[in-house]
């Protein structure tokens, strides 16, 4: 009988501990900061992550993820809790298209009703970074091209290059024939901006490459960005999203003062550090944090 | 190589059977298999550039030029050391050091030095297909009985006639060995052309997985599954006609 009971004992310690231990370790459960697949987006998550960790929030990070396609629904599911988003962006994905929104405000408001019920968009930042087609100074002085409407009548004989999501996204391939009748002859599939889509500009593999405005490297090799006079890209104001469930008031302090803070300007910086410079983005995130004292 | 094709029918049955939720896409009333099968059909992928017969075109072009110099490197490099005999402990060693270089390392590493276009890729397919085709002609070389070498000798047959008559056909089956696995290697591993933008059936594993279709990554990967049986069916076909009769019978 002895024995029995303490068997009996030892499964109802065993029980006890089994219940005690998922609950220290759901209080303890960092919060998750994400992002996707371009030296911009590892800058922000990175000044998310770092200003959190710094109010003493447990913070874990999960950058370079791949394209809002595949981050954004692991927000939803709770695979990760914040996430740097650029407004118009995501309103497009989320909205398939359909916005008609383009002032900063308009976007925003709308944004908010389009998101999923769990996820909210805390405040925006002034920063702005917009996907824009670039070319060569060659391209542009051969077609005379200074807008996107000018390429509509020439497209037909040009590459674009861009990652594969540019194909499927409205701001992409869809919307350029949609607003602007720009039909290009062929896309090639390449990477956001990146090294790829660099190499393959300068290469004379593409003739138009989808990059993004705040790229320093556009500046640096003195590639012209053709300006959207049709305004097929929404604002793109820079916004933290996250997972209700996951904020606290600390958070949304945190991550509503580094939206305050940041500009335009520091985008194009750091991105040229990262980028040009080759500069750690975890660096590039710690430096800005500093200088803003926050 | 009916394993092989087991293999093949068993995962495809497994992933169609399984709903589309289970493997993160949207709930939109189509399995996976309803989704694959529109996407085998939709006209896009029959006509234009990024079609399945450009895609599968793209892809044996980047497989048969690797192929090409890996053959011209590894063949004359492992047969000849396993003709002298000398040698060839340093040949394997250093053709099983460049096994473990990882494809995917190279491929990028080379995309650094040389930038945009063929030559990382090929670099990166020549050196996963040299070191089974080094390694397996040298083995099958080396295998040569002594006593048929001896034989050829007597016979008076010169270095040349003794190399391609007696000592290569007997290592014929290893020889063989060494180029089918290679072959299918490296056409499931020119996938990788399409992570540094060029086209091939991996374009679809990338772009599905950019653009959230799951079709186009199962599909791509399907294709590419399919390619690699046929591919080791023609190559177990050549072997039969390379073979000696007379090998054949014994083995």
């Amino acid at each position: 009988m002895p024995t029995f009971q303490l068997i009996r004992r030892l499964a109802a310690g065993a029980a006890l501990i089994a219940l005690a231990v998922p609950a220290t370790a759901l209080a303890a459960k960092p919060l998750v900061v994400g992002s996707t697949n371009f030296p911009e987006q590892l800058v922000l998550a990175n000044i998310y992550a770092e200003a959190l960790a710094d109010h003493d929030i447990k913070v874990k990070k999960r950058l370079n993820l791949g394209s809002r396609e595949i981050v954004f629904p692991a927000l939803k599911n709770g695979e990760i809790d914040v996430l740097p988003e650029y407004s118009g962006a995501l309103l497009g994905y989320l909205s398939n298209g359909k916005s008609k929104a383009g002032k900063p405000d308009a976007v925003m408001a709308a944004l908010k009703k389009t998101l999923p019920s769990g996820v909210v968009a805390r405040a925006p930042s002034p920063a702005q970074d917009k996907d824009g087609l670039v070319v060569t100074p060659d391209t542009a002085k051969r077609y005379d091209l200074k807008t996107l409407s000018d390429l509509a009548p020439v497209a037909s004989k040009l590459t674009l290059g861009g990652p594969p999501e540019t194909q499927t996204r409205y701001v992409g391939v869809p919307g350029l024939k949609a607003v602007y009748g720009i039909e290009f002859g062929q896309f090639r599939a390449l990477d956001a901006g990146g090294p790829l889509t660099q190499g393959a500009l300068s290469s004379g593999a593409i003739d138009v490459a989808r990059m993004f405005t705040t790229q320093g490297v556009i500046d640096e090799r003195g590639w012209i960005l053709l300006k959207d006079d049709k305004n097929l890209v929404p604002a793109q104001n820079i916004v933290p999203v996250a997972r209700k469930a996951a904020l606290t008031d600390e958070i949304r302090g945190v991550l509503n003062a580094v939206s305050a803070q940041l500009s335009t300007a520091d985008l194009q910086r750091m991105n040229r550090r990262v980028s040009v410079d080759h500069a750690d983005p975890s660096q590039v995130a710690h430096d800005w944090l500093e200088q803003h004292e926050l | 190589m009916s394993r092989c094709v087991l293999v093949v029918v068993a995962m495809m049955l497994g992933l169609l059977s399984l709903p589309a939720q289970a493997i993160g896409l949207e709930a939109d009333g189509l399995g996976v298999a309803g989704q694959l099968v529109d996407w085998f059909v939709a006209p896009a992928q029959w006509h234009g550039p990024t079609s399945l017969p450009t895609r599968i075109v793209e892809h044996l072009y980047y497989m048969t030029s690797a192929m090409a110099v890996a053959l011209l490197i590894a063949l004359p490099v492992g047969i000849g050391l396993g003709h002298w005999g000398r040698g060839g402990l340093l040949a394997i060693n250093v053709a099983n050091m460049g096994r473990a270089v990882p494809s995917f390392g190279l491929v990028i590493l080379m995309f650094l030095l040389v930038g945009f276009g063929f030559v990382p890729v090929l670099v990166a397919l020549v050196a996963l297909a040299i070191p089974p085709m080094v390694t397996n002609s040298y083995v099958g070389m080396q295998a040569v009985d002594p006593a048929v070498r001896t034989a050829a000798i007597a016979l008076g047959l010169s270095r040349w006639q003794r190399l391609f008559q007696v000592e290569l056909p007997i290592a014929m089956p290893l020889v063989m060995a060494g180029i089918r696995t290679s072959a299918v290697q490296v056409l499931s591993t020119a996938t990788l052309a399409a992570y540094v933008g060029l086209g091939g059936l991996g374009r679809y594993l990338i772009d599905g997985l950019a653009q959230q279709q799951l079709a186009q990554v199962v599909g791509g990967a399907l294709v590419v599954a399919v390619l690699a049986v046929l591919l080791e069916a023609l190559l177990a076909g050549l072997q039969h006609l390379l073979v000696s009769p007379g090998l054949r019978r014994e083995g």
